[in-house]
């Protein structure tokens, strides 16, 4: 495996403004994303994970510290930039699907294969996450853990450099959920896809390359699996 | 607890609740500012009318010894007779080419005001008894001519040139709308009333021990009609010309047919607005409470009762409604100010100021109120009804379906995000539908508020362009030889001069008459034509019977082959009963049209003209009217291009502000209903639109999903604003019916593009206030929730 840095963060400082009250969310953190790995970030309610997440992700700018992808500097960047930088290179999935309910499966994922530069047909991103013969079904007549891997065909359909997962299991019980890590482990292998997995379930994490876990803001351990196991092998 | 929330829910409405009392506040401030100013009007007229000792009947003779007028006032259901001399003179202003003309009203000598249409002083001071040559004049006829008291004033009486001093200026109710027998439209500075002595009036118009003009004073509950016979009866070996009650009075004719049209300005424009308030509070409240619906489960699982959660809807609504009513009362009072401003240079009335009364604004309100609290009372139910359990659920989520437009196949065309658009739309078609019906609205008030310019162009360009050509037409004291023709045509520049016979009459039909005019005209006349503007084509004068216009004849009953009793008002004064030989739908007057031969034959007079069209070069103009004002018998000129530039300044200005004002409040109508609609389909939707956002979408493309739906709103209303609008033209013209013109619903194409233009604008402005809340949307904060 390349240990080429995708994403870099230094510093990592994110404070929120809730009225007279500042909260702080990261606390100074330093963190690579490698090409081609499977990370997967532990932590529980409140560790910080999610909001870094967001920031690898472009969805929102640091307080303090430094973000940049490959060269680029994102924490200067404009919105529109981060826009840009979301169009084109990072594909989020979330715990709770954010399907467009008006349009199907397969429009679902057109959304984004007609806006990105170098995209997979929606059919074939369906056939990856083996929905082949739910394509034209709406959400509303789909499953939890179907619309789940739509969001998942969506998010790789533009065949992202990073793709960015909060609690992808998180509404899901436990059979489907293991049935959307096995998707996100096969795009992860087939296609190269750098992937990051929110999770605060412990079990998930042996299924990483690396698992870091955040605790009240920072970092508290980063630890490399040798074998990774299955997700069809994980029980929780 | 209940009401803060209301305050906080206020807040966070904060522009859908302003766009909502801003449609309010037109309804209202309309409704304040028609209906305040028919009120004011009418209650003006009234109370002048009371005070000022307006007669009942009105009577007018040749001459008449004044024991007659006791003989009248002796009669049953009189209470009082004022006899008097009341004639048309010519005013030759030294400065002014064109002579006006003026009404000469007798005044009791001894300096106390008249018993009955008593003048009420504006300027100066009443004349002194003594002294003959000081008179009154009409207010605003000394305001437009610059005329002040101590200044002469040039009069021809009786043919001779007197001069005659302005001692005060006054007003009267009999001349509220002061207009020269025969002028088209009032000129404030062409036609002056003066007050002068009667012992002077009756000298200068060899009227002594006599009278031609009577107003009566009738006893209240008398018949009026039963006193018009006998006075009629009575004045008929005097040339009486008929008696008339208030209806049949000219000025309060006019100003009856004015009010007639406002009040009907009145009563549907506003209640449109208010349609639109209630039904746009029915939308935004019934999104708005969609959107509450587990709020309220909350509420009712905590105890509280359907009333109280009713009632803190209701309170939410009348907060919008009453600070709609507070801004509206006040643009309201304002306008109304304006209109009634506007009335005042053509309604001389003393301190005609615009009152708003208590009940008019308390309807206004009221109806608001009402319309708004039906509108949202359906959406407070259908929440109010269900079981808190499953009113804390979530509604059901949405189901989609392939629209059928997709379905025939021409879905390669659309986009995905277009296809998003298409979808919203189709799912709830009644949605879209009542938008673009409340747009339509908005547009078809604009078209409503403006076409009336545009069929006041068409009537004049068929009354006054198409119908007749003359640079000038001369009226004369009395009739002249026809060869006055050839002398007026070999004038220096005169192209062309043509002779006709102009008689005032009264047509009479059984009870039926009105007063007006006969032309005679010979078939060479090209400078008028007998335009029918339903056939199109051009008539002739009959030699034989009399050809009416089509309006009269339909006021006073008649029909082609029937008799029409014509008294003739001028000269020898006879009664004649003559056929009706045909019908014309003319645009302006209600007059009749006989060969000048016939004419002149049924006047048993010789071949005589009374009223002379010239055209003659522009450059000559001057000259012409110098050598006008200078030959004997010619009493007044009228510049065919001076009268539609009057008309013009009118109309247009009363129409003017009337768009303007309209236009202004229907902007308002769609950019409530546009705004709104986006408000609460971003509400509904941030989720989508966020989820797009980090699916990359841009800014833009996130905003044409969103706006998309409402384009479509926007483009759907603007066909059905336009038909509409039409449809609200031709209502209005349906039932304006004015006697003294027939105006059609002649709409321009500049005001439909006008009206599309402002319908559009206001699309966009809503749509960029909208767009504005789209860039700052919550992206995490969105996507973290449950759906």
């Amino acid at each position: 495996m390349s240990s080429e840095r995708v994403i870099h963060a230094e510093g990592v400082t994110k404070v929120y403004q809730m009225g007279e009250v500042e909260v702080p969310a990261l606390r100074g953190v330093d963190i690579d994303l490698l090409e081609g790995e499977l990370m997967v970030l532990l932590g529980a309610s409140g560790s910080g994970k999610s909001t870094l997440l967001n920031i690898l992700g472009g969805l929102d700018i640091p307080t303090a510290g430094r973000v940049l992808y490959r060269d680029w500097e994102l924490t200067e960047a404009e919105d529109a930039e981060l826009t840009s930088y979301r169009r084109q290179h990072v594909g989020f999935v979330f715990q709770f699907y954010n399907l467009i309910p008006s349009l199907t499966a397969a429009e679902n994922v057109a959304l984004v294969t007609e806006i990105a530069d170098d995209p997979l047909d929606p059919k074939d991103a369906l056939d990856l996450v083996g929905l082949k013969e739910r394509v034209d079904h709406f959400p509303a007549q789909l499953s939890g853990g179907e619309q789940q891997r739509v969001a998942i065909a969506r998010a790789v359909a533009k065949q992202p450099d990073v793709l960015m997962c909060d609690e992808p299991t998180g509404a899901l019980d436990f059979r489907t959920g293991k049935l959307v890590l096995e998707v996100l482990e096969r795009v992860n292998r087939e296609l190269g896809t750098t992937t990051a997995v929110i999770t605060h379930n412990v079990p998930i994490a042996s299924m990483a390359d690396r698992v870091v876990t955040l605790a009240d803001g920072r970092i508290a351990t980063i630890t490399h699996n040798d074998t990774k196991v299955s997700p069809s092998e994980i029980t929780w | 607890m209940l009401d803060r929330k209301l305050l906080r829910n206020l807040r966070t409405l904060v522009g859908q609740v302003v766009t909502i009392a801003l449609v309010v506040a037109a309804g209202i401030a309309n409704y304040v500012a028609l209906q305040g100013t028919w009120h004011t009007l009418n209650e003006s007229r009234d109370q002048y009318y009371e005070q000022e000792r307006f007669g009942d009947v009105f009577a007018a003779c040749t001459r008449a010894p004044l024991s007659v007028a006791d003989r009248i006032e002796a009669l049953d259901g009189v209470a009082r007779v004022y006899p008097r001399v009341s004639e048309i003179v010519s005013l030759p202003f030294d400065d002014d080419p064109e002579p006006s003309a003026g009404q000469v009203v007798g005044i009791p000598s001894d300096g106390d005001p008249p018993p009955l249409n008593d003048v009420v002083l504006q300027r100066g001071r009443w004349p002194e008894p003594g002294r003959a040559d000081e008179v009154m004049i009409l207010d605003n006829f000394a305001t437009a001519r610059g005329i002040a008291p101590g200044d002469p004033l040039p009069v021809i009486l009786n043919g001779s040139r007197r001069e005659l001093r302005v001692v005060g200026t006054g007003l009267s109710p009999e001349f509220i709308f002061a207009m020269e027998p025969g002028a088209a439209v009032p000129e404030p500075d062409a036609f002056a009333i003066i007050w002068m002595f009667e012992d002077a009036a009756r000298a200068g118009f060899q009227m002594e021990g006599a009278f031609d003009d009577l107003v009566i004073q009738l006893q209240p509950g008398a018949s009026e009609a039963q006193v018009i016979d006998a006075v009629d009866r009575i004045l008929e070996p005097y040339g009486g010309f008929g008696a008339v009650g208030r209806d049949q009075q000219m000025s309060n004719y006019f100003l009856d047919e004015e009010l007639g049209q406002l009040e009907q300005m009145a009563t549907v424009v506003p209640f449109i607005f208010l349609a639109v308030a209630a039904f746009l509070l029915n939308i935004v409240l019934s999104r708005l409470i969609r959107l509450q619906r587990p709020q309220i489960a909350a509420l009712k699982a905590l105890g509280y009762d359907d009333r109280a959660i009713g009632l803190h809807f209701l309170k939410l609504v009348t907060f919008v409604v009453l600070v709609g009513a507070a801004i509206g009362l006040g643009i309201g009072v304002w306008i109304g100010g304006a209109f009634v401003e506007l009335y005042t240079q053509y309604f001389h009335m003393p301190d005609l100021r615009f009152r708003l009364t208590l009940d008019v604004a308390l309807v206004g309100v009221a109806v608001s109120l009402a319309a708004a609290v039906i509108g949202s009372m359906v959406a407070v139910r259908s929440v109010i009804r269900l079981p808190p359990a499953e009113a804390m659920r979530p509604p059901p989520p949405p189901q989609y379906t392939r629209t059928l437009i997709e379905r025939i196949g021409i879905t390669r065309l659309f986009g995905t995000s277009a296809r998003m658009v298409l979808r919203e739309i189709t799912r709830r078609p009644m949605r879209t539908f009542l938008s673009a019906l409340g747009i339509s609205m908005a547009l078809a008030i604009m078209i409503a508020g403006r076409f009336g310019m545009d069929a006041f162009e068409h009537l004049i360009d068929e009354a006054f362009q198409t119908a007749m050509t003359e640079d000038l037409a001369v009226t004369f004291v009395r009739p002249m030889p026809r060869r006055i023709v050839r002398e007026l045509e070999h004038l220096p520049g005169v192209n062309r001069a043509e002779g006709l016979r102009m008689v005032p009459v009264r047509f009479e039909n059984g009870h039926r008459h009105r007063d007006s005019m006969m032309l005679g005209m010979h078939d060479g006349v090209t400078m008028r034509t007998l335009f029918d503007q339903t056939t199109g084509e051009a008539r002739r004068a009959p030699r034989e019977g009399i050809l009416l216009n089509s309006k009269l004849a339909e006021i006073l009953g008649l029909r082609v082959g029937d008799d029409v009793t014509v008294h003739v008002r001028e000269g020898q004064r006879g009664v004649h009963r003559v056929p009706v030989a045909g019908l014309i739908d003319e645009a302006y007057g209600l007059q009749g049209y006989m060969h000048i031969d016939a004419l002149n034959r049924l006047l048993r007079e010789g071949r005589v003209v009374s009223y002379v069209l010239m055209d003659y070069d522009p450059r000559y103009e001057g000259e012409v009217l110098a050598r006008l004002r200078d030959m004997r018998g010619v009493q007044s000129t009228f510049s065919r291009m001076a009268l539609i530039g009057r008309v013009r300044a009118q109309t247009g200005e009363t129409w003017g502000a009337m768009s303007f004002i309209l236009t202004l409040f229907a902007a308002t109508i769609a950019i409530g209903v546009v705004y709104n609609n986006a408000r609460v389909a971003l509400s509904m939707r941030s989720r989508d639109l966020a989820s797009l956002r980090v699916l990359g979408f841009t800014r833009g493309e996130i905003s044409a999903v969103l706006l998309g739906e409402l384009a479509v709103q926007v483009l759907l209303a603007i066909p059905l604003g336009l038909l509409f609008g039409t449809l609200m033209a031709e209502g209005i013209m349906a039932t304006a019916d004015p006697e003294r013109y027939r105006m059609q619903a002649v709409i321009s194409s500049q005001t439909y593009a006008f009206a599309t233009a402002v319908t559009l604008a206001s699309g966009l402005v809503s749509a960029l206030l909208v767009r504005r809340k789209l860039y700052h949307l919550d992206l995490i904060g969105v996507l973290k929730t449950r759906e």
